[in-house]
């Protein structure tokens, strides 16, 4: 007697969608980074306001870190998350510099950052980064990374809430040229030093305008081969 | 037996007929087109002479402000103005329907409207829309009965209130009224403690901001005060233009062709201007 497999009528079955969860790990605190490179600086900027939900935490904290001497940190997302990535990145510099007797570079830290949130690839640190600083040659460089590590080197950036307020603003303002366009332009930034400072201010000033998380002041520290620099302007308040 | 359908004309009203439909959309992974909200702080209070609206002036399509300066007091009556909390088009709506049939009414009954016509009028509406109709008003007005202050809520509640305040920013704006309200104050203590209420709205809620309106109703009249306040001045522009080098965008094709061909040109008289 051969077994026979009768064919199962299949219900269609309405696909189980996922219950709404209670609880969330994670928050975000709003908030928007840019960073500009040039040839012998680069900017790093983020504006200040901490909030949740509809309410403003806080008016005056700082989104940047400097974890090197030549490397800055712009992070916008959850700060509880960014707060604890900035901690780990620097203790892991610090044992760097006991080992190798001398600071990271910047590209080294934009590779160790990567590592670091793919280390989380499956609880990721809610944060979007931006990496500023100058390379081992003195020129201005820029990171931008996503939740989950993947990054690329680029002449500018910007993540948060406002990115996409702000982004189409830098491309038209310092792309030499579309790709398309040959012969192929070069992406350190034609701007000099003040006028990517202005640059920035300008575009913190329209990303205020109409993003609701982004406002209150912009910080913006600029590296450069005499040091660092900080400079804070105040934005709209509302 | 052959069963035939008669087509019955609708009958007027809602119709929830799609509402299935959007939902089998939504559940496909359709996103369904964002309302345009007034996340708002909006205020009333009664004065010794009579009634005081305020609202903010910032209109927001989720977290980007989609008008810097929207107009949230809409007028109702000569006597009577409504500020509007929740979907734009709602608020919009919902007061002008009612604007027109107080004018029908006015002219039937030979007087002027009464704030509690207005106010029945919306709460009957809202409820027979059992809240789709997302309205959260603050009607204020001077009729000959004296100066009335009402919060009217989405689903057809009403509340008769000496100050009140509605919308996202209304916790804000409430904290300033508790604690500055007093019964009898003049226009201009009035005028202050509606622009603190706004103004914390403002500052403190990010669902609103730019600038603070009002409206002061008496006996007298109306007086619609628009930007009476503008402290969110724009904090920085570029110090010089900004210029739009060519080679930007680039051309990959160009392809010119000429309309000679296809337009005549015929003789004839100029349009006639009205």
């Amino acid at each position: 007697m051969s077994m026979v497999f009768a064919p199962c009528l299949t219900e269609t079955t309405a696909p189980t969608t996922h219950a709404q969860p209670a609880w969330s790990p994670y928050d975000n605190n709003g908030g928007t980074c840019v960073a500009i490179a040039g040839e012998d600086y680069c900017v790093i900027a983020a504006d200040t306001r901490m909030s949740t939900g509809f309410s403003i935490l806080i008016r005056n904290y700082s989104k940047i870190h400097q974890i090197t001497e030549k490397s800055v940190l712009a992070s916008s997302g959850f700060q509880a998350d960014i707060r604890a990535l900035q901690k780990n990145l620097d203790a892991r510099h610090q044992i760097y510099q006991h080992q190798h007797n001398k600071q990271m570079s910047c590209p080294a830290m934009a590779q160790l950052l990567s590592n670091t949130l793919y280390y989380k690839r499956f609880f990721p640190y809610y944060a979007f980064n931006v990496l500023g600083g100058l390379d081992n040659e003195g020129r201005g460089c820029v990171y931008s990374y996503d939740a989950v590590g993947s990054y690329e080197r680029s002449g500018y950036s910007s993540q948060g809430t406002g990115m996409q307020l702000i982004m189409p603003v830098l491309d038209n303002q310092l792309k030499s040229a579309s790709p398309l366009v040959l012969p192929l332009q070069k992406s350190t930034t034609p701007l000099s030093e003040f006028e990517a400072v202005d640059l920035v201010k300008d575009t913190f000033a329209s990303a205020a305008e109409r993003d609701i998380y982004t406002g209150d002041a912009v910080e913006i520290v600029i590296i450069n081969r005499e040091g660092v620099r900080r400079e804070l302007m105040d934005l709209k308040r509302d | 037996m052959t069963k035939t359908t008669i087509d019955l004309p609708p009958k007027g009203g809602f119709s929830f007929d799609l509402c299935r439909r959007n939902a089998f959309l939504e559940s496909q992974g359709t996103k369904m087109p964002k309302f345009r909200k007034t996340g708002t702080t909006i205020v009333g209070l009664i004065f010794k002479d009579g009634v005081i609206l305020g609202a903010d002036t910032r209109a927001t399509e989720g977290e980007i402000v989609c008008d810097k300066n929207c107009e949230k007091i809409h007028y109702l009556a000569p006597n009577i103005s409504c500020c509007g909390a929740g979907t734009a088009a709602d608020t919009e709506n919902v007061t002008d329907m009612v604007s027109s049939q107080l004018e029908l009414h006015r002219y039937a009954t030979g007087r002027d409207s009464r704030v509690v016509t207005a106010l029945t009028m919306l709460k009957s509406h809202l409820f027979g829309y059992q809240g789709a109709v997302s309205a959260a008003l603050v009607l204020g007005g001077v009729d000959v009965t004296g100066p009335h202050l009402h919060a009217v809520y989405p689903h057809g509640s009403t509340d008769t209130l000496p100050f009140a305040t509605m919308g996202s920013g209304s916790l804000a704006a409430m904290a300033m009224f508790e604690s500055r309200f007093k019964e009898g104050m003049t226009r201009e203590e009035g005028i202050e403690v509606v622009c603190a209420a706004i103004c914390a709205g403002i500052f403190n809620d990010l669902g609103s901001g730019s600038n603070v309106d009002l409206c002061v109703i008496t006996k007298g009249g109306k007086e619609y005060l628009r930007n009476y306040q503008q402290p969110n001045p724009r904090s920085y522009t570029h110090s010089k233009g900004y210029h739009f080098t060519s080679g930007h965008t680039a051309i990959l094709s160009s392809k010119i062709r000429a309309l000679r061909n296809q337009v005549r040109v015929v003789e004839g008289d100029a349009m006639e201007e009205e």
